[in-house]
């Protein structure tokens, strides 16, 4: 037996996948959650306070904010927020049920972060057809 | 002698299961919201006020609000701690956050009842 010989470790290849379309739907949901989130915590909140501000403080703030929503450019912007809102709601939804150990099973964790992921966009785009 | 940074990962239980309490809250708020802006859609600033100067829509939005503001501070301060690794900026993101969040509170408070 020859003694072990003092090489330096190995390189070891290192895979790192950031392209997020290779994500498994799971990871797509995770990564979204936490985009949302912290969207939301960035400017949607401080956004949603100051127009609940302005709209309760007068008439004329109340309809300032009506009119702006009703511009298209503004419609846009808000079902980006509206996405986040849902994404953010349906996978937590889908994080809860998989705290009480519900469809927990590999197959049905996949099918159910598929469901979330169509469920953000199907009600954003329902949202969006009745804003317009 | 355990040695941890005041911004470690160390409020483990507690955190996690607030964090899910306050998104059952939201959840509850979220449902409710809608089916009174689908069922009795507010017709103008009248009806916009009225609908939040009840004794019942009131509290309920501040507990809504509250519900956010708690249910953020751990969601923020997990990114914090898992993308910034220094103890000082992180911490200094951490306290920055968490003042952020205290006056949207108080601010929530001063819209509701003002």
């Amino acid at each position: 037996m020859s003694p072990p010989t003092a090489q330096p470790p190995r390189q070891r290849p290192k895979y790192y996948d950031l392209n997020l379309l290779n994500l498994p739907a799971p990871g797509l949901l995770s990564i979204f959650h936490r985009i949302s989130g912290a969207v939301m915590f960035l400017v949607l909140i401080p956004l949603l306070l100051f127009m609940l501000q302005q709209s309760l403080q007068s008439e004329a703030g109340f309809q300032q904010w009506k009119s702006w929503l009703s511009h298209p450019l503004c419609k846009l912007i808000a079902l980006g927020f509206i996405w986040s809102y849902l994404h953010h709601f349906f996978a937590g939804i889908r994080y809860l049920l998989l705290d009480v150990h519900w469809g927990i099973k590999k197959e049905s964790a996949q099918a159910s972060a598929k469901a979330v992921l169509v469920l953000g966009v199907l009600g954003t785009a329902l949202i969006g057809a009745w804003l317009w | 002698m355990v040695k941890q940074a005041p911004v470690g990962a160390h409020y483990g239980l507690r955190d996690w299961l607030l964090q899910r309490i306050t998104a059952v809250i939201m959840v509850v708020f979220t449902l409710f919201f809608a089916g009174v802006l689908i069922g009795c859609p507010p017709q103008g600033w009248a009806d916009w006020k009225q609908l939040f100067s009840g004794n019942f829509v009131r509290p309920l939005t501040l507990l809504f609000i509250a519900s956010v503001l708690y249910h953020a501070w751990i969601g923020v301060r997990d990114i914090w701690m898992d993308y910034v690794k220094g103890t000082a900026l992180r911490l200094g993101l951490q306290a920055v956050t968490a003042v952020v969040l205290i006056f949207y509170f108080i601010w929530s408070v001063a819209i509701l009842w003002g």
